[in-house]
């Protein structure tokens, strides 16, 4: 209890996320469950991603009478990770459309969302 | 049973994976150097009060132009794989929406539309900017097809907006080149009063497009996927 | 110290409604729980110092993704039917 600190259960959630999202991709039979299991994915690395840029006892790296300019660099956390993230989350809602864009056209072909019926290239 | 050990083995390999990665991390008590320097010069060298913005926009200019990019290469193709299919039409009774949501979207679009101009504006003052002021005005659109779901969102107004501020983005990013240091600098204008809404050179300018092409580009996503839009 | 608290609470629930997600048979039960998962995230960033991101996550992923999976499974019900 002493060395558990705000990040490291952030840390913990997120790659426990991460790792239920690849059982649900891995182990799910249905198309769409499949997605929400890339979608879980996508949140826990997103998750581990800010944590990894949090310093103890900082507020957000944004300037103003809270944060005055000279003294930015003992009072803010890392910029770089939230800004990595932020565009991370925008591509992750196109790439979720762009899939579940797949599940329908595939849908259309055999009128199931059974991954076990899309067998065209198994002999 | 042999697809099941399998599934079991990658995981536990997974986990032992993380667990070498960030076994020895105990949490950060001050910046790495990159950081610290942002943190120290970022108002003097880009002059943005949201630090983040400065990074998105200015420092990692570049990789937002490519990121903006997926975005339209994945709005392209779901448009493109869902136009060709026959458009269906049955005329299924809709229930009628109720007075409640009809009135209710009359009132808050207009809100909803200048609260995600506000925040794409004050992008480099406060939290937000121009990813999430479009996430905000794509949103109201929703709540348009909520009240009204066989309304027709022109789809010609959705790519003129798109592709005008895709250029000015591009274009802006090239007058960096001619009249400042470099691809995407935003000193062409001067920095102005640090904190103020005139200030940080051209990040508000960019912001702005960059707002408005998400704001097109997640529109034109959710009117291909909705079922009522005319796809032929 | 609530912060913490806060976390380890906002933790688990997002662990369980991410097994709720994956173990549901009915889709729109794991859709809502998806979305949920995304929810509780924004509120882990907020505690994290990170209200951009909080924002972000807040709008588009327990708004707009929950929206593009309703439509698609009415896309899908609507040809079977």
């Amino acid at each position: 209890m002493e060395n558990l600190s705000l990040e490291i259960v952030t840390l913990i959630t997120g790659i426990a996320l991460l790792l239920i999202g690849i059982w649900g991709l891995l182990t799910q039979k249905n198309l769409i469950k499949m997605v929400i299991g890339f979608a879980l994915f996508d949140t826990g690395i997103h998750i581990i991603m800010v944590s990894i840029g949090y310093v103890k006892n900082r507020t957000a790296p944004i300037l103003d009478q809270a944060v005055k300019t000279n003294q930015a660099a003992e009072k803010i956390v890392d910029p770089v990770p939230q800004a990595l993230v932020l565009t991370a989350i925008v591509i992750g809602l196109g790439i979720t459309a762009l899939m579940l864009a797949f599940v329908l056209k595939m849908y259309q072909k055999k009128k199931s969302l059974e991954i076990n019926n899309f067998n065209d290239l198994k002999w | 049973m042999v697809k099941n050990t399998f599934i079991f083995v990658l995981l536990v390999g997974f986990v032992f994976l993380f667990f070498n990665l960030f076994a020895d991390f105990t949490g950060n008590t001050e910046l790495n150097k990159l950081a610290g320097h942002y943190a120290e010069s970022g108002h003097e060298e880009v002059g943005a009060a949201n630090l983040v913005t400065a990074v998105v926009v200015t420092y990692r200019g570049l990789d937002t132009l490519g990121e903006v990019t997926i975005l339209f290469l994945s709005a392209a193709i779901v448009s493109f794989l869902l136009k060709i299919e026959t458009s269906s039409t049955d005329d299924r009774k809709l229930r009628t929406t109720s007075e409640i949501l009809d009135t209710a979207s009359k009132i808050l679009v207009p809100v909803i539309f200048i609260f995600g101009i506000y925040v794409f504006i004050n992008g480099h003052l406060t939290p937000g900017g121009g990813f999430q002021g479009g996430a905000i005005i794509a949103s109201g659109l929703v709540l348009i097809l909520l009240a009204k779901p066989l309304r027709q969102i022109s789809q010609k107004l959705i790519s003129i907006v798109e592709s005008i501020s895709g250029l000015s983005f591009v274009l802006l990013g090239v007058a960096g080149i001619l009249f400042a240091a470099g691809f995407l600098d935003n000193k062409i204008l001067s920095l102005g009063e640090f904190g103020t809404i005139f200030s940080a050179g051209l990040i508000p300018i960019i912001y702005i497009f960059v707002g408005l092409k998400v704001g097109a580009e997640l529109s034109s996503i959710i009117t291909n996927l909705q079922e009522n839009q005319n796809e032929a | 110290m609530i912060n913490l608290l806060i976390a380890i609470v906002i933790g688990i629930l997002i662990l369980i409604m991410a097994i709720v997600a994956i173990h549901n048979k009915n889709l729109v039960v794991g859709i809502i729980a998806a979305g949920a998962v995304s929810l509780f995230a924004s509120i882990l960033y907020l505690l994290l110092a990170a209200p951009d991101v909080a924002m972000t996550e807040a709008a588009i992923g327990s708004g707009l993704s929950t929206i593009i999976f309703f439509y698609v499974l009415n896309k899908i019900k609507k040809q079977n039917g």
